[in-house]
């Protein structure tokens, strides 16, 4: 290993670059020559090794410095990554060999997802192959755009010009199709040295650098910090008296006394603190890569999963966007059968809502009208997830628009987002909500005040259930008892907004405009406090859905009366339950006290 | 942000990723450089605490001096120290001399085996690095371990974007490996920088000897070394690295593919 004198902090630059390429191309041979060359190998590693040959009876070969399991030595195939050292005067390597074997594609995305460049490898002999073109699209969808190609075993044609400009042009229209340019493509003999270290003789032709050259050529990525702010949140401590929010900056900057939100609660706070351990000084700003923890000033019911942004740049929340996918699977990817996506610490379950084109990944040929993907394959798809993501395009920031599709048990798929437009009516409800929020003008007196002042917190108390069940007179038997107990309680019927606030609309657009518009005057109502109590027989679930999104953040308490219930009521009522409209109404009460919606006066305080 | 602090960064986020995934975790803590590192690297995760349980497997021919080290720092550190043994095994009257890798298998291998049933964790971490060895090499953050405690190297689970394998079937558990990334430089630098308290059995004796990699006594040599502290290993390691740091481990040279076999069957 070189020591080359230089004081500057050499291990800061330590690059991380992968070898891939079609199986027998020759990339352990690479990786073990490059090993070699810059003397970064071990006392007695090659002489182990030639030893091992030796009781094999096998010829000593540069792979076999690499390839540690018995089984890929003796098949002379690389089965699983390796990572491997070296160094260069210019700087530190990690070098990641991966499997050019089919089968083995996903330990080949396991090197490559974390490289910052690529070398990929084409035997001049047997031209550009199918793994070389899956590898290449894979690298791209990886994000991976800082490639060179490598041409190898070049002895074996007699150096030939004319052979390294036929695979150079085949393979450049290839990349180019895929929106990729190669920085070089580099004429190279990996088993006897040729232009690995060293510009050798053999091809004065080539007027290009050396691999060693190349790699010391690219570029470190710089880390995003220009980018928006984003904290997806892995977790919350309590081990002492702090409740700290950990997780890791992906990308910004955060700073003591910035106010975030998080979505898809879309709650909000101001940090109080960066916490740290065992630091010179407690840091008050984090940056992106960073696994750090803060605490708030308010304590606000947050949770892994959640994505802390700050105010002006938030994430997009939605249940539905468009991606790019890879399959690893052992069964297909196909519509009607459900996956977990895990997106950052988010995990939830999801499933192909549209196959919009299924790719060989091996020709770049479309599968026409198929709507699975098998293993090794990719797609351009829409997926939909149970409940609302926060994320962003690949493009903008890479690491919170990518994610893993997990069948069962395990990781078999890798995908990223391209694209988002608001596509349900549900999203495009949770936009308009969204902008909504962000832009309302807060009332100085704070909710707690207002909830310290009325005895309770405001919710929205929904009485649903089949027509003549009985839950108009519950509902005025519940707004009377809690106004009797000196709480602020409205009951909002549904006839009364659609004969104002909605008797401009059209009996085409009244069934989902008059949810809508139901739904924003009750918001109004909670935010001053009040516990607002609705019914209507025309409550099914999708309006449930667009009400709780309406009211959000405040509660929803949802009573059904029913013999029959459906959904997950947080009170089911029989019809004979809600014919004692008192009985009922005392259960509901209770209810809400154990909840702490109704907390109870306390003007001595 | 220097390159330790990538390293120790990335590792606090494995940490908490075991921690928030696995119920009933563990941290096996051999009282080497590497899972002192780990146990430093929780308290970092975890803000001063270490909410995973410890696990050391005491093979009862482990050198002295790691015994006092680890009493020590598990009362001084507030940790929850779990000692484990294969009781029947040292009863039957094993040691190496009945074989190497029978005797690492029994005392270590299995011996871990009581204890993880005996507690039914799920999740174990432990302080292996890619660059120890070339199996290692070959490792996951996140790697599944069959019912019989197997390695099935040739299926790996992918890794990538750091989304690792937390969902497992019955009967399995996971290794989980957040220092995996370092290299053995990358430790001592980050020892220095932490100042940790390491035994001093990696310090050269003034005879010029010290250990390098720590196991049971019979089978860890040590090396020629003036190397008195700390610093002085970072400076060695800069200077000669063309040593392999297990060199002093007899039961890596026992056979070709002997470390392959022993980890594929549950070793650390």
């Amino acid at each position: 290993m070189s020591d080359n004198g230089n004081n500057l902090d050499l291990s800061s630059r330590l690059m991380r670059l992968v070898i891939v390429g079609h199986v027998d191309h020759g990339k352990s041979t690479l990786v073990g020559r490059l090993l070699s060359d810059t003397g970064s190998l071990s006392d007695g590693k090659l002489e182990f090794v030639k030893d091992i040959c030796e009781q094999q009876g096998k010829t000593f070969e540069f792979a076999f410095l690499l390839d540690a399991l018995q089984e890929e030595q003796e098949q002379g195939i690389t089965i699983d990554t390796s990572q491997i050292f070296f160094d260069t005067p210019k700087r530190k390597y990690v070098i990641i060999d991966a499997p050019g074997h089919k089968e083995f594609l996903k330990n080949m995305v396991t090197g490559a997802a974390d490289a910052e460049a690529a070398l990929l490898l084409i035997d001049a002999k047997e031209g550009v192959q199918e793994q070389s073109r899956r590898h290449g699209y894979i690298l791209k969808l990886l994000g991976l755009t800082q490639v060179a190609v490598v041409i190898n075993k070049m002895d074996l044609v007699d150096y030939d010009e004319k052979v390294y400009s036929k695979i150079k042009t085949e393979y450049t229209d290839f990349l180019e199709s895929l929106g990729v340019e190669a920085r070089e493509f580099i004429p190279v003999s990996a088993k006897l040295g040729v232009n690995i270290a060293e510009l050798k003789d053999e091809m004065p032709w080539y007027k290009g650098p050396t691999v060693l050259n190349m790699l010391d050529q690219f570029e470190k990525k710089p880390r995003p910090d220009h980018l928006p702010f984003r904290f997806p949140v892995q977790d919350v401590y309590k081990f002492d008296e702090r409740r700290i929010i950990a997780g890791r900056v992906e990308s910004g900057k955060l700073k003591v006394g910035d106010r975030v939100i998080f979505s898809p609660s879309s709650k909000q706070a101001v940090v109080k603190t960066i916490e740290a351990w065992s630091v010179p000084e407690q840091p008050n700003v984090a940056t992106s890569s960073e696994s750090i923890g803060f605490t708030l000033d308010e304590q606000i019911f947050v949770e892994r999963g959640d994505v802390c942004t700050l105010m002006d740049e938030l994430p997009i929340v939605s249940t539905t966007f468009d991606a790019n996918v890879f399959w690893m699977g052992k069964r297909n990817l196909e519509k009607g059968r459900k996956f977990t996506i895990k997106l950052n610490t988010q995990e939830v379950e999801c499933e192909v809502h549209e196959f919009k084109k299924a790719i060989d990944a091996s020709t770049l040929e479309t599968l026409s009208n198929q709507d699975h993907i098998a293993k090794n394959d990719v797609a351009e798809l829409t997926l939909k997830t149970r409940s609302p993501v926060a994320f962003d395009l690949f493009g903008s920031i890479a690491s919170t628009g990518r994610f893993v599709l997990v069948d069962e048990y395990d990781v078999c798929g890798g995908g990223i987002i391209t694209t988002y437009s608001p596509t349900t009516k549900e999203d495009k409800l949770r936009d308009e909500v969204r902008t909504r929020d962000f832009n309302w003008i807060k009332s100085d007196i704070k909710p707690e005040e207002r909830a310290y002042r009325n005895g309770h917190r405001a919710a929205l108390i929904l009485i649903t259930g089949e027509p003549g069940s009985g839950k108009g007179p519950l509902a005025r038997t519940l707004e009377h008892n809690l106004f009797q107990n000196n709480f602020q309680s409205y009951l909002l019927d549904r006839r009364n907004v659609n004969l104002g606030v909605s008797a401009d609309l059209s009996e085409s657009t009244v069934e989902d405009e008059s949810a809508r518009r139901l739904g924003e005057v009750a918001k109004l109502f909670l935010d001053a406090g009040h516990v607002v109590i609705s019914t209507s027989n025309a409550f099914h679930k999708e309006d449930q859905e667009d009400l709780r999104l309406l009211a959000n953040p405040y509660q929803v308490i949802e009573i059904q009366v029913t013999s029959q219930p459906t959904g997950e009521p947080d009170i089911t009522l029989s019809l004979d339950e809600a014919q004692d409209a008192k009985a009922a109404s005392t259960k509901i009460q209770d209810f809400l006290k154990e909840k702490k919606i109704l907390m109870g006066h306390n003007y001595s305080i | 942000m220097d390159h330790l602090d990538e390293l120790e960064n990335q590792s606090i986020f494995i940490l908490r990723e075991a921690y928030k995934n696995f119920k009933n975790l563990a941290m096996l803590w051999s009282i080497g450089k590497d899972s002192t590192i780990l146990v430093w690297l929780a308290r970092k995760a975890f803000f001063g605490h270490c909410p995973i349980p410890l696990v050391h497997i005491d093979t009862t021919y482990k050198i002295p001096a790691m015994i006092e080290y680890r009493d020590h720092y598990a009362k001084k550190w507030g940790l929850n120290l779990v000692v484990g043994k294969n009781q029947k095994a040292l009863d039957e009257g094993m040691n190496h001399e009945k074989g190497r890798i029978v005797c690492c298998e029994a005392l270590k291998t299995q011996g871990l085996q009581c204890i993880m049933d005996e507690h039914g964790y799920t999740g174990l971490i432990l302080g292996i690095r890619r660059d120890e060895e070339g199996t290692r090499a070959k490792e996951r953050y996140f790697s599944p371990r069959d019912k019989n405690f197997e390695w099935n190297f040739k299926d790996q689970p992918p890794e990538l974007w750091d989304q690792y394998k937390t969902t497992f079937a019955d009967d399995t558990h996971i290794r989980i490996h957040p220092i995996l990334h370092w290299t053995e430089l990358n430790v001592w630098e980050y020892i220095l920088r932490e100042k940790i308290p390491i035994i001093d059995l990696y310090f050269a004796t003034p005879e010029g000897k010290r250990y390098r990699s720590l196991g049971c006594a019979p089978c860890t040599g040590t090396i020629d070394s003036n190397a008195k502290n700390v610093a002085e290993i970072v400076e060695e390691l800069k200077h000669n690295t063309t040593t392999s740091e297990r060199s002093g481990r007899a039961q890596d040279q026992e056979n070709t593919y002997a470390m392959q076999k022993l980890r594929a069957r549950g070793y650390m």
